[in-house]
């Protein structure tokens, strides 16, 4: 039979456990000290330098093709930008509308459905908007997140306070007109979010409970329990389908529609259970399509959802929009290292916002708690790969461990299942107490720092700089905001701010134009012309849509038959 | 701040590889299971989730996969084991297969949400049945507590719903991830996850009080005295060496900032005119 497990865990790493316990009661009465081992600018590029991913030699390569030809970006990501296009633009016939509308979002998660009710509130009439998705509405990275969302509402704190965090966790990268709108935007947000009746945690008297997050010199964490991103996905999708915005799922664009007169002017989606095509025109196109995560940059596991292949990327790169900050993947520290079945998945920041400590092998501690994510990852692969001070698991994974049961002791019995019941319960159904027993973690891909580079009123930018006509991008598929790495509870934030900003400029658009002029893929064509210079294999397409999971045997067999098609 | 870090002397390329080994399926499968998958056996290797599974023998999902880690109800599954009588439902993505499972994923639920205007209702004990009268149909027969993968007192919400208690709805139901099993099995045609999210958004607005703090900041915002700091900060950002001491300032103050409440946020920027 399989391996004996003794509450969850097997038997070697029960010992391994056993020495975490019996540091536990000193590193609770140190608790503060831990800041002691908060590192300077000096040691965290040591550190980045050695352990990080993005820093390590061999996982980048120099982009052949498009307007940010010449610049650096992971391996994975310029196979899908410098890809044939998976759509034959001679097979579709762009004078058969099937939808004319006034504002096409593309992507129905957060960013698209925050932005749909914007254009909404702005005059536009539900049924002139589309919303077009891949999976289901709401089926995003939005609903995953668990922390929390940022936002400067104390006295004590600031929207200029929140702006120097956003910079320094960002290595001083971001443009300042995003950030400056991220951060003097974010108490409206939440103001919008209590009228719409989102249920934040708050005290008797109304003021929300606010969190540590890592890298922020305040507590600023908004959270509905460990369940914000889907306490606020669910509520803002309910009041889209309140507003009987249009949605149609299972629908993904495969390419952008650019006009004869250089503008966007819908998208081609294409129906993945009849496998049909829908010709789209807008007068406004709304980029929200999310990011990368289902890549598997370097081999990572990865926190993100089904779909996020980073469709949106390659439909704007092939239309001509410049694309920055792409050279830097996000991988949070706190990935599920144990049981095989959840490796990779989320472990919130939260966890360690709540004071659990991440201590290695023999239990000692190794690195303060709330370094900005980048360093507090490569801290812990620094443990687990540099020192060896790490825990192996039975499938070869290693991991360090965060010694959850120090909530119960610092925030009282209970504090867990109040304010981390997704996590409680994710272990529990694989027979892991995390109320008693500390958990396995490592690095996971979790998020796309870059992206499509926008200014602050969401507009796209064209290689040139200026604003693409028509053209807006929300949430995670766009870039400049967060630099080269996003702070925890800026992500809930991002998409909120930048899809209202893409709803209300579309709007404005709408308002203020006419139909969008003749209709061509052209810009496929030429990009095409590009990728046959340089060598690309037949077989590699993009957007890729979904990841591909199937078994090694199944695959070695399959063959298609030229009949059923 | 800092006692330094000791300096590793390692090759960072190889680590990566490592990690990618490391993170990879076993190429050896030690134990199998055998599933059957709308009736059809497949072997697969003991340990997975019924999601994975279903990938390993050769499906490629379009339906029932979401975010793959138990926050979307997109893998709603529902199954018998060889020899038992029980039905049983589960997430795919969170639960492990176990040898002669007979598997059906369930693709979409038809249910009807109520629409209304969130602004324009005056909540009342009498409103959940207003908008979702089939409620009062409930024959307490608890199936879909027992359909629920989150496992909660589903039943408890609606009876709670019935008396027009809606903070405990809101409560009760707050973890629910709308997966719609309990919609599917309650043989009084009740939409218990369309009604439970109506009565928190319920409760969010009207019960839950408003946050002073956060009036008085948007009060600041309109008023415009943040317009001026952000000018000096883009200012400042021209010379990078000042602006990154400033920030390690900030952040290495904050800490205790934070815990005496310290009131005056645009201290440090002021002098910079």
């Amino acid at each position: 039979m399989t391996l004996k497990l003794i509450r969850g865990y097997p038997e070697y790493m029960r010992e391994s456990i056993e020495m975490v316990e019996k540091t536990r009661d000193q590193r609770i009465k140190e608790k503060e000290k831990e800041k002691e081992l908060a590192l300077t600018a000096e040691e965290r590029e040591e550190v980045l330098n050695k352990f990080h991913p993005d820093y390590a030699p061999g996982g980048k390569r120099e982009l052949r093709v498009g307007v940010n030809q010449g610049e650096i970006v992971p391996n994975e990501v310029a196979d899908i930008l410098e890809a044939w296009p998976a759509l034959n633009p001679d097979e579709v016939d762009l004078n058969d509308i099937d939808y004319d509308v006034d504002v096409l979002i593309i992507g129905g998660g957060g960013a698209g459905t925050v932005a749909a009710l914007w254009a909404n509130y702005e005059g536009v009439p539900a049924e002139n908007i589309l919303i077009a998705t891949k999976l289901r509405h709401g089926d995003a990275n939005s609903m995953m997140a668990q922390g929390g969302i940022q936002a400067a509402d104390r006295p004590w704190d600031s929207p200029i306070i929140h702006y120097m965090d956003v910079l320094g966790g960002g290595h001083f990268a971001n443009k300042h007109e995003l950030v400056k709108a991220l951060t003097e935007d974010a108490p409206k947000i939440i103001k919008w979010h209590e009228e719409l009746g989102v249920m934040y945690d708050k005290d008797e008297k109304g003021n929300f409970i606010e969190r540590w997050g890592g890298g922020t010199s305040r507590k600023r964490l908004h959270s509905a329990k460990d369940y914000t991103g889907m306490e606020i996905m669910r509520v803002i999708r309910d009041e889209a389908r309140n507003r009987e915005i249009p949605v149609l799922e299972f629908s993904p664009a495969v390419e952008l529609i650019t006009t004869e007169d250089g503008e966007i002017g819908g998208a081609i989606l294409w129906n993945m259970e009849t496998k049909e095509y829908y010709v789209v025109r807008a007068k406004s196109t709304i980029l929200a399509t999310g990011g990368w995560g289902r890549l598997h940059i370097r081999g990572f596991p990865t926190t993100n959802h089904y779909g996020a292949t980073a469709d949106g990327l390659v439909m704007a790169y092939r239309a001509g929009a410049r694309l920055r900050d792409l050279e830097s993947v996000q991988y949070h520290p706190t990935g599920a290292a144990y049981p095989e079945q959840i490796v990779g998945l989320l472990i919130t920041e939260k966890v360690r916002g709540m004071g659990a400590t991440p201590v290695n092998k023999y239990g000692e501690r190794f690195v303060f708690p709330l370094e900005p994510r980048d360093v507090e990852a490569a801290m812990f692969i620094r443990e687990c790969f540099g020192k060896g001070n790490c825990v192996q698991t039975p499938t070869g994974m290693r991991g360090i461990w965060l010694d959850s049961p120090m909530i119960e002791e610092l925030q009282g019995e209970g504090a867990i299942r109040k304010n981390l019941d997704a996590m409680y319960r994710m272990y529990k159904r694989f027979g892991i107490d995390m109320t008693k027993d500390p958990i396995l973690v490592f690095p996971t891909l979790h998020y796309q720092n870059g992206g499509v580079e926008i200014n602050a009123n969401a507009q796209v930018l064209k290689g040139d700089g200026s604003p693409y006509p028509r053209f807006f991008a929300g949430g995670e598929v766009e870039g400049g905001v967060h630099g080269k790495n996003r702070l925890m509870g800026n992500s809930l934030l991002d998409y909120n701010v930048f899809g209202r900003r893409a709803g209300i400029s579309a709007a404005k658009v709408v308002r203020n134009s006419s139909k969008p002029g003749k209709l061509t893929l052209k810009h496929v064509k030429i990009f095409t012309e590009e990728v046959k210079k340089i060598n690309v294999p037949p077989e590699r397409r993009s957007p890729i849509l979904l990841p591909d999971y199937r078994g090694k045997r199944v695959l070695a067999r399959k063959i298609d038959l030229p009949v059923m098609q | 701040m800092g006692k330094k870090i000791e300096i590793l002397d390692v090759d960072s390329r190889q680590i990566m590889d490592d990690i990618k080994k490391a993170a990879s399926p076993p190429e050896e499968v030690e134990h199998w299971v055998t599933i059957y998958v709308m009736g059809k056996p497949y072997q697969v290797p003991a340990g997975l989730t019924i999601m994975k599974a279903l990938e390993y023998a050769g499906y490629r999902f379009i339906r029932g996969s979401g975010c793959r880690a138990g926050f979307c109800g997109a893998c709603a599954t529902v199954y018998r084991k060889k020899g038992e009588y029980r039905f049983r439902t589960a997430l795919a993505c969170q639960t492990t297969v176990e040898d002669g499972m007979y598997l059906s994923q369930i693709p979409f639920v038809p249910a009807n949400k109520a629409t209304y205007d969130i602004d324009k209702i005056e909540p009342s004990p009498t409103t959940l049945l207003e908008y979702y009268p089939e409620i009062a149909r409930c024959v307490s027969c608890n199936t879909c507590t027992k359909a629920c993968p989150q496992e909660l007192d589903v039943m408890y919400y609606i009876q709670y719903a019935i008396r027009g208690d809606i903070k405990k709805v809101a409560e009760l139901s707050f973890d629910c991830i709308q997966c719609g099993l309990c919609t599917l099995r309650c043989p009084a045609e009740i939409q218990h996850y369309h009604m439970a999210q109506f009565a928190r958004r319920l409760y969010g607005k009207y019960y839950q009080p408003k946050s002073k703090w956060l009036e008085r900041r948007l009060k600041e915002i309109d008023s415009g005295m943040y317009e001026k700091p952000f000018e000096n900060l883009a200012k400042l950002r021209e010379n990078p060496e000042k602006f990154k001491s400033l920030y390690y300032k900030i952040l290495h103050e904050g800490m205790e900032k934070e815990e005496k409440r310290i009131e005056d946020p645009l201290e440090f920027i002021k002098g910079e005119d």
